[in-house]
């Protein structure tokens, strides 16, 4: 305590602080994007291995063998699909009872807020069919889950087919302690979230859905599987969850765990594992996967059927089958047998999955960097803007600090009145607000005066709304409030940058990854913002929030090995645009919200400055 | 001045009735940062149900705004009073010489003093803490009010009704007991009868007053005996604030530690948690006692730091008094510091409450760190004035510009 009450020793470190804070703020800049990138690097990560006592050491031996007729299923349930012209409920349920089932249907129908192009849906009507295997050696107060969803195509129908080969094999077995629900759900995540929300008696999206008939235990983990071919070359793993959420690591590990058993080649990302860490390839190639995988748990949306799970407090992950040109082939056995051992070890859980991290990030399968790692690399970020906000804090009281803390003959400069600084802080925010708003709300007015369609209208009104309000503040800050003084700016700033340090921080926390791609873009612009610079006008555009996104398009295209033009990414764009509202109105993501109603007003906040007069 | 008070009083309660109707309501009400077992107002509809009274007797929100207003109002009229206080003795020590020559410039203006009543009206009612504790219908308005009352009969000189606020204060959660000493302190003040154990007078009036305040706790307590036909409610009420039976996660220090440790040593931890109340009581009278309004402030921040259930509330009714202290701001070190860690956390309790609470990643230590770097934060608030405003007393003695033995500059230091 002696640095908060000794006052020789605070100027001392005030004073460095002060001097020393422009080296200060880019050599912190710098550590934070090259310990961030260090992070990729091998032997600055851990090894990954299992927590779980109960899932590490027992031993577990997979008989599944019908893999064979699971594809044969496969090509039934395909001609039952095409004939009903969508999910075959009624040979679903016969199929689930002929195996011993209890089957129940639960039917449910949303509108969407605008019509869907991606998915080329609008009013969506389903059925999600699943089925009980009850344990017969335990109380049945806990249940696992494996889901496949039934996706319109060709798609899938192995996956569907196979978790009914496994019901068909697991209802033999008598060593079930917990209940298993195969569930068959429609219209992927919908579907999911009607389920999710009618086994919880939850309704926070305003989907309508049929009460379920039938129920287990309290779910401890799912897992869903998507495959659409009958051989596959390697199973990738999908952990991205809504709102940038993992499920806990183990899960990653029991999967990676049974890879290596059953000798399947297994992906995160889509990237195989090197083994040449050393090589300038070696590392690109662990700093890609990791990079992939902090551009997916930024956009919060769900990536898989297992990320809505994860709301309510389900560990969850989804398997998910590739098909490439490599000469080894997994059949559909292996698969069975890789889900059998999985779901046994899931079986002998005694409690939640909780051993392990719940924070992480991963370059590869084998290779983990926990919270602790990485969170400097968004601390040395943060920073800057503390030291930024000091730095005015001590400007702005400067002839008070002048003479000897307190001590001071200067008369203080009269302090700015609240009125200058609210104005812009309220208009930002009111400008936020109907970019949250007004897209979804002015559709139908758009789509009458001009030619577009519904889902054009909500992302191009988006988009005019958010080009207005880079007009709208240096238009009203005369109006209101008259005159800016020089002191006005700096407490604005300085205001803005405790709030933008609170926001980012609180975004790290939930999702890292969100809040560290938008502190590397906007706290450099941010710390070093001072008015009337036209440079600074046209480096503050290029780093909105929006260029963020249509960055972050590019670069993840670049990643998947699938570069687009700009055309297309700009196509992308609107689409990643509309997907975000959609995920919000649909399910619940916070991403939209958070950029709509914060952050956007904050970087109007900072943008108001360079326009003070 | 009317004007802009009750203009202030009309946005409070706007924001506080558009709140109210708003889906918000329920949510706030669910926040534990807001609410604690003794103050959510589920638990007195609840209690009074179990009574048997039908419905509640003041159900519905206005009652609640009502209450807010009220504190307001009397804080208003309180500061206003000190003001003017303050300003007279200012004008005696000026015209005996008492005061340093070179510290005009700590001396206070008319001019500035003026708008501080209408701050502090401002600063409780606007502030977020107050207003969400008033949405969320926690009953802490309620005892904010009759604290804010007892301040003011207090500085009106009114011996008697002080006395029987206090006794209600207390009746309602212990802690105000130890506003006792500043009462006593400012009515001997006022009195000009010398704080000295020898003088017959000090003892007859602190006696006098004494009589007052226990007499007016007995009535209402026996009161309470009469309504209820038992004395059950002493264990279940005051037992239940000094054991600390419930261990809701709150923005307090004592659920963490009591959900922790093992039962045999509960005993003990309650008396070293709760000593922390009382236990500055007697320092502070003694190095305040010149200045028992201060003394307040300094003694309702501790009792909402120490306190076993703190919300958001409590810490508004001492954040109301800082306006009035405004002329100790250039003595403050670490405002900057204090303010950052509070508005970080105030941020962080929600978010970290979400991590533990509903995406099960987190865990109780994550939401336990903030509460103690809040309280940190409090404390440093609390002292930082403290020092302050005895650096301000020793100015105007000393003098502004202070030299040591061999001519150089000094600086003072706490230690």
């Amino acid at each position: 305590m002696g640095l908060l009450s000794d006052p020789n020793r605070r100027k001392a470190l005030t004073g460095l602080l002060t001097r020393l804070n422009t080296p200060i703020c880019i050599v912190c800049y710098l550590a934070g994007i090259v310990w961030f990138m260090g992070l990729a690097f091998e032997p600055f990560t851990l090894r990954t291995y299992m927590s779980e006592n109960a899932m590490g050491s027992t031993m577990v031996e997979e008989r599944f063998s019908s893999g064979e007729r699971a594809l044969s299923l496969a090509k039934e349930f395909d001609a039952h699909k095409r004939k009903a012209g969508g999910m075959p409920v009624e040979w679903l349920v016969k199929a689930m009872q002929s195996r011993g089932l209890e089957v129940f249907t639960q039917s449910f129908s949303r509108k969407l807020p605008f019509p869907d192009e991606n998915k080329e849906r609008y009013m969506v009507r389903g059925t999600n069919v699943y089925g009980i295997l009850r344990a017969p050696r335990a109380p049945r107060t806990e249940a696992l889950v494996i889901t496949a969803p039934c996706s319109p195509g060709n798609t899938n129908n192995q996956a569907v087919a196979l978790l009914l080969a496994l019901a068909q094999y697991f209802r033999n077995q008598i060593y079930w302690a917990k209940d298993i629900i195969f569930l068959v759900n429609e219209h992927d995540l919908i579907g999911t979230q009607a389920w999710l929300e009618g086994y919880h008696h939850t309704n926070i999206t305003g989907m309508e859905y049929s009460p379920l008939q039938g129920r287990a235990g309290s779910i401890q983990a799912a897992l869903s599987l998507e495959l659409s071919s009958d051989v596959i070359t390697s199973l990738d793993l999908v952990l991205e969850g809504l709102n940038g959420q993992l499920p806990n690591l183990d899960l990653a590990n029991l999967f990676y765990a049974f890879c290596q058993k059953l000798g399947v080649l297994c992906t995160i990302q889509g990237k195989l594992q090197r083994n040449d860490w050393d090589t300038a390839e070696g590392y690109t190639h662990a700093a890609q996967t990791m990079m992939l995988m902090v551009l997916k748990q930024a956009c919060g949306r769900s990536w898989g059927d297992h990320g809505l799970f994860l709301r309510y407090h389900i560990e969850a992950a989804s398997v998910r089958g590739i098909n490439s040109f490599r000469h080894y082939k997994t059949d559909a056995t292996t698969i069975g047998r890789l889900l059998e051992g999985m779901v046994r070890k899931l079986n002998n859980l005694l409690e939640r999955l909780h051993q392990s991290y719940f924070f992480y990030l991963l370059p590869s399968l084998s290779r983990f960097v926990s919270i602790g790692y990485y969170m400097p690399a968004f601390g040395l970020l943060a920073v800057i803007l503390l030291l930024r906000a000091l730095d005015l804090w001590v400007h702005l009281g400067a002839p008070a600090l002048a003479a000897v803390d307190g001590v001071t003959e200067a008369e203080q400069p009269s302090s700015p009145g609240v009125l200058t600084v609210l104005t812009p802080v309220v208009i930002s925010h009111l400008t936020g607000v109907a970019l949250y708003l007004l897209p979804v709300h002015l559709q139908e007015m758009a789509v009458e005066h001009f030619p577009v369609s519904e889902t054009e209208a909500v992302v191009l009104t988006a988009i005019a709304i958010y080009t207005a309000g880079l007009a709208l503040p240096h238009n009203t800050q005369r109006l209101l409030s008259g005159e800016g003084t020089e002191q006005g700016w700096k407490v604005l700033k300085l205001t803005a940058l405790l709030y933008l340090a609170v926001l980012l921080g609180c975004t790290a926390l939930i999702n890292f990854s969100l809040g560290f791609i938008l502190a590397v873009t906007l706290v450099p612009i941010t710390a070093s913002i001072t008015p009337h610079i036209a440079l600074y006008a046209v480096v503050m555009v290029l780093l909105s929030p929006a260029f963020t996104i249509l960055y972050c398009v590019f670069i993840y295209q670049e990643l998947i090995e699938a570069p687009v033009s700009v055309s297309e990414g700009w196509m992308l764009f609107l689409s990643v645009i509309s997907q975000g509202i959609l995920d919000h109105a649909l399910y619940g993501s916070l991403v939209y919200p958070l950029l709509a109603l914060f952050i956007y007003p904050c970087w109007l906040m900072f943008w108001n400055i360079l326009f003070w007069n | 001045m009317a004007a802009p008070l009750t203009l202030l009083l009309i946005v409070a309660v706007t924001i506080r009735a558009v709140l109210f109707r708003s889906s918000l309501a329920e949510l706030i009400s669910a926040r534990v940062e807001v609410v604690s077992p003794l103050n959510a107002w589920k638990r007195v509809v609840e209690g009074l149900a179990l009574l048997d009274l039908g419905v509640s007797p003041y159900s519905g929100d206005v009652f609640h705004e009502v209450t807010d207003g009220i504190t307001a109002l009397a804080l208003y009229l309180s500061i206003q009073t000190y003001n003017k206080d303050v300003f007279r003795k200012q004008k005696y020590a000026l015209e005996s010489d008492r005061y340093s020559a070179d510290c005009l410039e700590l001396l206070r203006s008319p001019k500035e003093m003026f708008y501080i009543p209408l701050k502090v009206a401002m600063f409780y009612l606007l502030n977020p803490f107050t207003i969400l504790s008033c949405v969320a219908k926690s009953t802490c308005g309620l005892n904010n009010a009759i604290i804010a009352l007892f301040i003011f009969c207090t500085l009106k000189g009114s011996a008697l009704l002080s006395g029987i606020l206090l006794a209600l204060a207390t009746y309602q959660s212990i802690y105000p007991l130890t506003l006792f000493a500043p009462a006593l302190l400012f009515f001997l003040q006022r009195l000009y009868i010398p704080v000295n154990l020898r003088r017959s007078s000090f003892w007859f009036f602190t006696l006098q007053y004494a009589f007052m305040y226990v007499g007016s706790l007995v009535v209402i307590t026996g009161l309470s005996f009469f309504l209820l036909g038992s004395w059950d409610f002493i264990p279940s009420v005051y037992g239940f604030i000094f054991s600390v039976p419930d261990l809701t996660p709150n923005i307090g220090l004592f659920w963490y530690f009591f959900a922790e440790m093992f039962e045999h040593f509960r005993l003990f931890f309650s008396c070293v948690f709760q000593i922390n109340v009382f236990f500055y009581t007697i320092p502070l009278s003694i190095k305040l006692k010149e200045h028992p309004v201060f003394l307040i402030f300094m003694q309702i921040a501790i009792i909402s730091i120490f306190k076993s259930y703190p919300t958001v509330g409590d810490v508004a009714l001492y954040m109301a008094f800082l306006p009035a202290w405004s002329h100790l701001y250039r003595f403050l070190r670490n405002i900057f510091l204090v303010s950052c860690v509070l508005l970080a956390c105030s941020a962080l309790f929600p978010v970290l409450w979400h991590l533990w609470i509903y995406a099960g990643s987190a865990n109780s230590n994550f939401y336990y760190a903030i509460t103690l770097l809040f309280n940190f934060g409090q404390i440093l608030l609390v002292a930082d004035y403290f020092y302050a405003y005895l650096r301000r007393e020793h100015h105007l003695t000393h003098g502004l510009y202070l030299k040591k033995k061999d001519g150089t500059e000094a600086t003072l230091v706490l230690k």
